[in-house]
């Protein structure tokens, strides 16, 4: 099985600015499962988009089966053979799983016959999935199926997946490799880019690693250790956080019964949320996208209020309190939209250093804001925090998602909060800066604060947490002491129980 | 082929460059437009820019320019601070009328006692009348989500009739011999909104624009008001993030624009109008957008767009009087000018590039 697929030779693609490929050649043998990885930025999307026809290279050359392959669109490269399941996916939530497939097909067949290939395909690659499911009702699992099961109608030579896991539950996550794996073995040659490496290890044959643009290494991931392959990535040692050893304090933050209506149509309700947060002490959460994270980070930062009780910080009431009033009392939040929620995109670092730390770092007098100690606070951020930029001066929005991310944390942390909570905290931020990030919020709860950490990347919370509990549809688990919980354990917390019926691959 | 490319920060220069431009070009096609009405383009725009300050008897039009500019920077001075938050107040004209009404209404019924509280007290009433014109769009709005921009605007057609009852009516004047139209104020010395110097056009009006000026300028740039201000309209995620709330803050605009030009209505109806007429309004309200927007909602750029857009109505006048130029060809001379700056707006976030597009 050492026959090559797809060849490519010297891609390179440049944009005003930045080179996003720089003369990256490898190769794709028939049947394997190739693993692409990079940091964000490191070209990894402009190399995919390239073999799917979204963009045409500068310079080099691809090869499909031995022939020639420049498509010059999308539809070209799903003919010759390549199919691609995007991170973010392209589906109309009103429309049943089938209608969803037909909009994708060049001249569909009657829905019957569509209906009839999607349970074929959904059983003999064990993608449990009903065709006449609405689109809307189904799980962020449930709706990537119809994506690859889309892909897989066309009888694919070539699947790239790009992050297909971010959104998926640890059970969710075996059914795929499951599937991923059948798919290898008849043949198809899969293209798997991913930032997680131990995924990585158990799923991929072999893995190519880019760095700015250009290949740095391969390396078979079974015979290779995670942190070697982070390494290969960022181009460094990796500084691993530590946890220091600290007293535990008595409750600083104490949810009572926490509910609160879903704010709008698509959003969530909480329901009776109970949890107690202790000084000094790190309170993971996880859970899958779209179960509560966000209500209840408004529930927090008071961006929603909610009875006074259910929201007690130091035996005191705060529910009814707006953001300002509870940021004096010594709760910070960091929500997970960085441009436009956390900052303004728009405005200079320096104003958006005053979007939240006016109140506790003193930021105005009597109403008048006092622009240059802004200024000095922004640039202390800067500083300790490492944000690359050229200056306060710039706009939040010109910085990577990397870089405000880290001025977003560190302008809640350098306000020494007693309770900090954070959602998604690396999201999207690449590997060095997230360690760096992540040993703050630890150095943070050695000091003496409660550190709310909400995140989906589990590898991220048994890191850095103490205490793990899971939201699942707005109800948060009883918390467990992190260490020591096993990968099924957290996926029963998350509820991982969406399809449970796992797998039953059909062999054939 | 012609590319857009977005600029990673709005350009510096061109934000400046812009309403020049925009200028230029307005006075292109406007140009071209009173060729094909048969007037010499250049002779109609030497008329329209350059008379009414440096021609013989720029000594009349020139205190005019005050007359006519302290309404519209009034108004737009207020209006800025909406439109920067996202709070689209488009009725400052009815808002304008209500003020009159209000400040009239107050001279008027202490007439014809003489006090020097009178003038203050319809300052106030002008300023609360318009205020609480605009507190009704803003109200429904927080309260029950209606669109502002419609409930103002159609306010403006209430306020239109108010007046037009309150002219034949209720305040008519009792001495006119039937006439509509209230008193005179401006004959009736402790109400009137006269030259403080004469001959140069300065009334309290002036005084007052220009006072909003500096008020508007400290408030956004050094204030934590503006601040939210600015930030509600560039992030409003961001902003109730922040601590703002928007409802406080929406009513804050609306109070502030209703306000402003309720003020500007007052010194009209005081000063330069004299009375409450059916025809009292001429659309300064709706020019104060214009005006607004060719300034940047900056205040010192409002404070240049409204002089440049009271010498297009003076110099309009000259043009209508002495070359014939229809009153139509002059408002679409003005629309011409915010149409032209929201086109050349392009250039100050994105950059122009010629060239071979790929498939994206």
């Amino acid at each position: 099985m050492s026959e090559i697929l797809l060849a490519l030779k010297g891609l390179s693609k440049a944009y005003p600015g930045v080179v996003a490929n720089s003369d990256v050649s490898f190769d794709i043998e028939r049947g394997e499962i190739h693993a692409l990885l990079g940091e964000n930025g490191a070209g990894k999307s402009t190399l995919v988009k390239t073999i799917y026809g979204l963009v045409k290279p500068d310079t080099g050359t691809m090869t499909l089966n031995g022939a020639a392959f420049t498509p010059a669109e999308p539809r070209a490269a799903r003919i010759a053979g390549v199919a691609m399941v995007f991170q973010h996916f392209s589906l109309f939530d009103a429309m049943n799983v089938a209608e969803n497939i037909a909009l994708g097909m060049e001249n569909p067949p009657p829905q019957r016959e569509i209906a009839a290939r999607v349970r074929e395909v959904s059983e003999k690659y064990g993608l449990p999935l009903d065709p006449s499911r609405i689109v809307g009702e189904l799980s962020a699992g449930e709706r990537q199926r119809v994506e690859i099961i889309r892909c897989l109608l066309q009888d694919p030579k070539l699947l790239i997946m790009d992050e297909p896991t971010s959104v998926l539950t640890p059970q969710e996550v075996d059914i795929l490799f499951e599937t991923l794996r059948k798919l290898s073995a008849e043949g198809t040659a899969i293209l798997y880019i991913s930032h997680k490496l131990e995924e990585i290890r158990s799923l991929c044959d072999r893995a190519t690693v880019l760095r700015l643009g250009a290949v740095v290494g391969d390396c078979i991931p079974r015979d290779t250790s995670a942190r070697d392959m982070a390494e290969l990535m960022v181009g460094a040692k990796l500084q691993v956080p530590t946890k220091a050893e600290r007293a535990v304090g008595r409750g600083v933050l104490v949810l009572n019964g926490l509910s609160a209506p879903a704010p709008h149509q698509y959003g969530t309700p909480l329901r009776d949320i109970n949890l107690r947060v202790r000084a000094g002490e790190v309170m993971g959460i996880g859970g899958v996208a779209g179960n509560g994270q966000d209500e209840l980070v408004a529930a927090l930062s008071g961006e929603m209020r909610t009875a006074n009780g259910m929201v007690m910080l130091d035996e005191q009431p705060i529910g009814k309190l707006g953001p300002n009033a509870r940021r004096k009392l010594g709760l910070s939040v960091a929500p997970e939209e960085r441009n436009g929620h956390a900052a303004a995109g728009d405005m200079s670092l320096v104003e958006n250093a005053v979007l939240t730390g006016a109140v506790r770092q003193g930021l105005t007098s009597r109403g008048f804001l006092r622009w240059g100690k802004a200024r000095a606070y922004a640039d202390q951020i800067i500083k300790d925090f490492d944000v690359r930029t050229p200056g306060a001066a710039n706009t939040a929005g010109a910085l990577s998602g990397g870089n405000l991310q880290k001025f977003v944390i560190g302008r809640e942390i350098l306000q020494a909060p007693d309770v900090l909570v954070v959602n998604q905290p690396t999201w999207g931020v690449d590997a060095a800066a997230a360690a760096s990030i992540r040993q703050a919020l630890l150095d943070l709860a050695a000091n003496g604060a409660a550190v709310i950490v909400i995140s989906q990347d589990l590898d991220e919370l048994m890191e850095i947490s103490d205490q793990f509990a899971a939201l699942n549809e707005g109800r948060l688990s009883e918390p467990r002491a992190a260490n020591g919980l096993t990968v099924d354990e957290i996926g029963l917390m998350l509820g991982g129980a969406h399809d449970m019926e796992v797998a039953h691959v059909a062999t054939s | 082929m012609i590319m857009l490319e977005k600029r990673p920060q709005p350009s510096q220069g061109w934000t400046l460059a812009t309403p020049i431009l925009a200028v230029l070009l307005t006075m292109l096609v406007g140009g071209a437009l009173f060729a094909a009405l048969g007037k010499d383009p250049l002779v109609t725009i030497r008329t329209i820019f350059y008379d009414p300050l440096f021609s013989e008897f720029a000594w009349y039009y020139r205190p005019q320019l005050l007359v006519k500019g302290a309404p519209l920077v009034l108004i737009a001075i207020g209006l800025s601070f909406g439109f920067r938050a996202g709070v689209w107040n488009i009725g400052a004209e009815g808002q304008y009328i209500i003020g009159a009404i209000c400040g009239a209404a107050v001279g008027l019924a202490l007439y014809p006692m003489e006090s020097v509280f009178i003038f203050p007290a319809m300052v106030i009433a002008g300023a609360l009348g318009g205020m609480l014109w605009a507190m009704i769009p803003g109200i429904l709005r927080v309260k029950f989500g209606t669109n502002e921009i419609l409930v103002s605007l159609m306010l403006v057609y209430v306020a239109e009739q108010l007046l037009a009852s309150m002219a034949l009516g209720t305040l008519r004047n009792p001495e006119g011999m039937g006439f509509p139209g209230s008193r005179n104020l401006s004959q009736y010395p402790s109400a009137a909104n006269l030259e403080l110097i004469s001959g140069s056009g300065m009334h309290w009006g002036v005084v007052a624009a220009f006072i909003a000026v500096i008020f508007a300028y400290i408030m956004l740039s050094r204030h934590i008001f503006g601040f939210q201000v600015r930030l509600s309209g560039l992030a409003p995620r961001a902003a109730a993030f922040s601590g703002v709330n928007p409802g406080r803050l929406i009513l804050l605009c609306m109070a502030i624009s209703g306000g402003l030009a309720g003020l500007a209505g007052l010194f009209e109806v005081a000063g330069p109008a004299g009375q409450i007429s059916i025809d009292f309004n001429v659309g300064y309200g709706f020019t104060a957008i214009i005006v607004a927007f060719l300034g940047r909602l900056h205040p010192v750029g409002i404070l240049l767009a409204g002089g440049l857009m009271a010498l297009t109505y003076i110099g309009g006048e000259i043009a209508q009087s002495k070359l014939g130029l229809p009153g139509g060809a002059i408002q679409l001379l003005q629309g011409m000018l915010l149409f032209f700056l929201l086109a050349v707006d392009v250039l100050t976030h994105y950059r122009v590039r010629f060239g071979q597009g790929e498939v994206a």
